[in-house]
């Protein structure tokens, strides 16, 4: 249709759904939400072609609060079914959130394969190194000696998983690391992995309230990649050497090439069954 | 159905061989070759666990009429060689009117073929290959056997052309220079060949298929609409996979190699709920892994077909080799309640029948459906009738599709409980039709909850849309009419329609039951297939007896029911069938 009518701009606040969120009051997470609909408004993208993926924790239940498509699936497999909706569905843009639970733990096979298959998704683990939802155990990016889990009261005892320098081993094209208490720096980073083409990975530091208050520090903690993003693996690589872990910013981007499906149609079925006649 | 066309015991030939002595490659081209004769075949291969080069062996059974099973015994036993056949020994069955070939330079026919009687005919294959440029004993030994079996040499040709001819004449010169030359030398051996009855060719040669059950599943899936498919490889699942792959691209689609068997059914959710009827095809390990993922589809309410290559199990088991073992986890290995459907298919013609049955079954009624197939369907290859359109009726009725919402429904929920329980679906890139679908317990709107009201309501429309729906006549192939029931599912349909055949010939009135739907069962409708049967066998090949327990559990079965269960890896013969319905009778009258 060609009606020469103009879209009305689209708000954040259009991008909300009617859900209330079932966070804690003070958790990181509602930053992210936020983050979320203004790069979706600062971009423009049509609601109805947006499609939200999510696994299971407290974080994942971020797509029932976008208006948006979404899909709230199971534990640690948001990116393979986001990954399947891309495949066959190339027209739409599709971002995956989760946790740090979901996406390095129970997902975390499915983190590396993504990162390695560089399908044009966005993927924002909420990272608050606990699970949240499950009430307050370790999860891979806890610190090893972290004893508030009736689960590992000794801690972990595990090094904790390093996001970024994993995705980079595993090929990930864009690498990103923003914090839910710098919402304006968040949107920017966000709209930056939206934009980019192929697996764009975006860590945000998003403090757990509840099961994890001392992250209050986080504040103090966090401050601006010094570097320019990389794209040059050796230099990405050594920055991601010295990394603390509270650089934030865009910490590697760099075009490669994108896994996407080749249809083209050139055939029908009845064209294959022909083949089978002798 | 014509009597004869279930009986006849056409001709069965097995030749074996140790690894790349070609015992495959020359059981295809005959295949091939009494295809183009016009007759049906049906060619079983069985594989050592080695990668490459392990034993192998060609069962080709064929005749005027389709070819179903493997039958009792073999008429003829062709050894390329001796080295591995004690692996093979248990697969062999052979009869005092068997003929074995073998080569004249090879030893004594080994004493693990047992006492059948057998008579054995040394053939100078070897001599015969070694004075011809690239001479291969498989060529040779083929030729002598279709000059035994009375095939026009053409019919062999024919078959040579269409099993090596993607190998360019490099290859395909000095094989048919090998056939024809076993050809020349095995018309006048003076033996007394086992011919088809009947002898000579069938009616003209029709169209007909020469596919695998694989390859028919694949076709199943495309016709159905599939145009996504994410999987991760299993034996003996991944010739689908590769039949697929090429052509899902021809056809505007794709195949997509996931991670793990975790990631191919979130991926196919992920497709499917995007719009695109999508598939996944695994065996036993890999259906184990999907579980979490199909309940997803059930309660999100996501189309997806998982095709189950069946092997033998439990854990990795017998990779390569055949048992209907898997019925209890697709029925009953989703957590919650959580219904779906489950299928299987009754031949390797209905390989690709029932797949798109399937496929547009789980469209319709937005569920998971598992589509059960296994090793002997999936890797043997059957000459068959083409498929019509629509295989299960319905001329002239609308194949079976999604149903999606009109957009201008302002008062659109996805998960509304109609009256049928099928709720109409939107897809991405359809304004005004936003939701977030949910393995969260949800009501209709699609928003989580977990109110008793709402979980009852949701409960009760997932299950009333696969029950309520009309299945038509496709939920089971019946033949035959008796006061005593062969009841089966699956693969196992072959051997029992043949048990049957024979039973009714010898005049003993017997139908034969397949089940091809066996979730939800149709369970009105089998009860009143089973009227007031008298003898009633439940026949199926895996340990526990798992369909005749679940028919016990839905209370379909009369107390006189009894069952014939027995794992794999041999395949079902209809001999021990009858073998069992005879034991059965006197402890029933007792
Ligand atoms: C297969 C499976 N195992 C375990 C769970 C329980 N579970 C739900 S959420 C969760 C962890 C969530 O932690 P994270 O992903 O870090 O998210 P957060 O709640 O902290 O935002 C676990 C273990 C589950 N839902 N499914
Ligand atoms: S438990 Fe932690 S992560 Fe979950 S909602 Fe509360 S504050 Fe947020």
């Amino acid at each position: 249709m060609n009606a020469p009518c103009e879209t009305p701009t689209r708000r954040a606040k259009d991008y909300r759904s009617a859900i209330a969120p079932v966070w804690c009051p003070g958790c990181g997470h509602f930053a992210v939400l936020s983050a979320v609909t203004k790069a979706l408004a600062h971009l423009q993208l049509g609601q109805e072609r947006v499609a939200m993926v999510s696994g299971i924790g407290c974080s994942s239940r971020l797509p029932a609060y976008v208006e948006t498509y979404g899909f709230h699936g199971i534990h640690g497999r948001a990116l393979p079914l986001a990954s399947g909706l891309k495949a066959a569905r190339p027209d739409l843009t599709v971002i995956v959130t989760g946790g740090d639970g979901d996406g390095f733990s129970i997902g975390g096979n499915h983190f590396l394969h993504a990162c390695r298959r560089n399908m044009d998704l966005t993927y924002i683990v909420m990272d608050n190194a606990v699970y949240g939802m499950t009430k307050g155990q370790a999860s891979p990016t806890t610190e090893a000696d972290w004893r508030r889990s009736k689960l590992t009261p000794h801690g972990s005892g595990l090094r904790p998983f390093l996001p970024a320098t994993i995705a980079f081993a595993a090929g990930a094209s864009f690498i990103a690391r923003g914090f839910a208490g710098d919402p304006s720096g968040l949107t920017t980073l966000l709209v930056a992995a939206i934009e980019h083409p192929g697996f764009a990975f975006l860590q945000v530091l998003s403090p757990c309230q509840t099961f994890r208050p001392e992250q209050k520090d986080w504040k103090q903690k966090v401050h601006a990649s010094t570097v320019e993003p990389a794209s040059d693996p050796i230099e990405a690589a050594r920055f991601l050497q010295s990394d603390d872990g509270f650089a934030l910013g865009v910490l590697y981007a760099r075009r490669l090439p994108v896994w996407q499906p080749r249809n083209q149609v050139s055939a029908t079925p009845a064209d294959l069954e022909a083949a089978f006649l002798r | 159905m014509n009597e004869r066309l279930t009986h006849d015991p056409g001709t069965a030939i097995a030749i074996i061989g140790s690894g790349g002595s070609g015992a495959v490659t020359a059981g295809l081209i005959l295949l091939a070759a009494v295809g183009h004769t016009g007759y049906y075949g049906l060619l079983g291969r069985s594989a050592g666990p080695q990668i490459r080069g392990g034993e192998s062996a060609a069962m080709l059974r064929f005749g005027p009429h389709p070819v179903e099973c493997m039958g009792d015994h073999f008429d003829l036993l062709v050894a390329l060689d001796w080295d591995t056949v004690g692996r093979f020994a248990d697969e062999l069955p052979l009869a005092c009117t068997s003929m074995i070939l073998t080569d004249a330079r090879h030893d004594e026919v080994p004493a693990v073929l047992g006492g059948h009687g057998a008579s054995v005919h040394a053939l100078p294959w070897r001599d015969l290959a070694s004075t011809l440029p690239e001479g291969r004993v498989n060529m040779v030994a083929l030729g002598s056997v279709g000059a035994l079996l009375g095939l026009p040499f053409e019919a062999l040709e024919a078959g040579v052309r269409a099993t090596l001819g993607e190998k360019g004449e490099r290859i395909l010169a000095p094989s048919l220079a090998g056939v024809r030359a076993g050809y020349a030398s095995g018309v006048d051996l003076g033996l007394n060949p086992p011919r088809v009855s009947g002898g000579g060719a069938a009616a003209p040669v029709a169209a007909r298929w020469n596919l695998s059950g694989n390859e028919a599943a694949g076709l199943g899936a495309v016709r159905g609409g599939v145009r996504f498919v994410a999987a991760y490889p299993i034996t003996p699942a991944s010739e689908m996979l590769e039949w697929l792959a090429p052509r899902l691209e021809l056809l505007g689609g794709s195949l997509l190699q996931a991670e793990d068997e975790l990631a191919s059914v979130n991926m196919i959710i992920g497709a499917s709920f995007g719009g695109v009827p999508s598939l996944t095809a695994t065996s036993g390990p890999g259906l184990s892994l999907m579980m979490e993922g199909l309940g997803l589809a059930v309660a999100s309410e996501t189309p997806v077909v998982v095709v189950n290559v069946q092997r033998g199990g439990p854990s990795t088991g017998i990779p390569t080799k055949s048992e209907q073992s898997d019925l209890n986890i697709a029925l009953h290995g989703l957590h919650g309640d959580a219904p779906h459907l489950v299928l299987a298919a009754l031949g390797i013609r209905d390989c690709a029948a029932t797949v798109e049955w399937g496929v547009r079954l789980a469209e319709h009624l937005q569920t998971a459906a598992i589509v059960l197939s296994d090793q002997i369907l999936g890797q043997s290859r059957a000459i068959v009738d083409p498929l019509t359109d629509q295989p299960f009726g319905g001329a002239g009725q609308a194949p079976l599709q999604r149903v999606i919402a009109p957009l201008a429904d302002s008062d659109h929920r996805r998960y509304r409980s109609t009256a049928t329980g099928i709720s109409p679906m939107t897809l991405p890139g359809m304004p005004g039709g936003m939701y977030t679908a949910d393995g969260l317990e949800h009501n209709e709107a699609g928003t989580p909850s977990s109110r008793a009201a709402d979980h009852l309501e949701q409960l009760e429309k997932r299950l009333r849309k696969l029950t309520d729906f009309d299945y038509g006549s496709a939920w089971a192939e019946i033949r035959g009419e008796g006061e005593r029931v062969l009841l089966t599912w699956g693969s196992a349909a072959g051997a029992v329609f043949e048990a049957a055949a024979r039973l009714r010939a010898a005049g003993s009135p017997t139908k034969a039951i397949a089940l091809r739907l066996l979730a939800p069962l149709p369970r009105a409708a089998l009860l009143d297939a089973l009227g007031g049967a008298s003898q009633i066998l439940v026949v199926e090949q895996n340990q526990g007896a798992q369909c005749f327990a679940y028919l016990h559990s839905l209370r379909v079965l009369p107390g006189h029911a009894s069952s014939y269960a027995r794992p794999g890896p041999l395949p079902l013969r209809p001999g021990e069938i009858l073998d069992a319905v005879e034991r059965d009778q006197p402890t029933r009258e007792a």
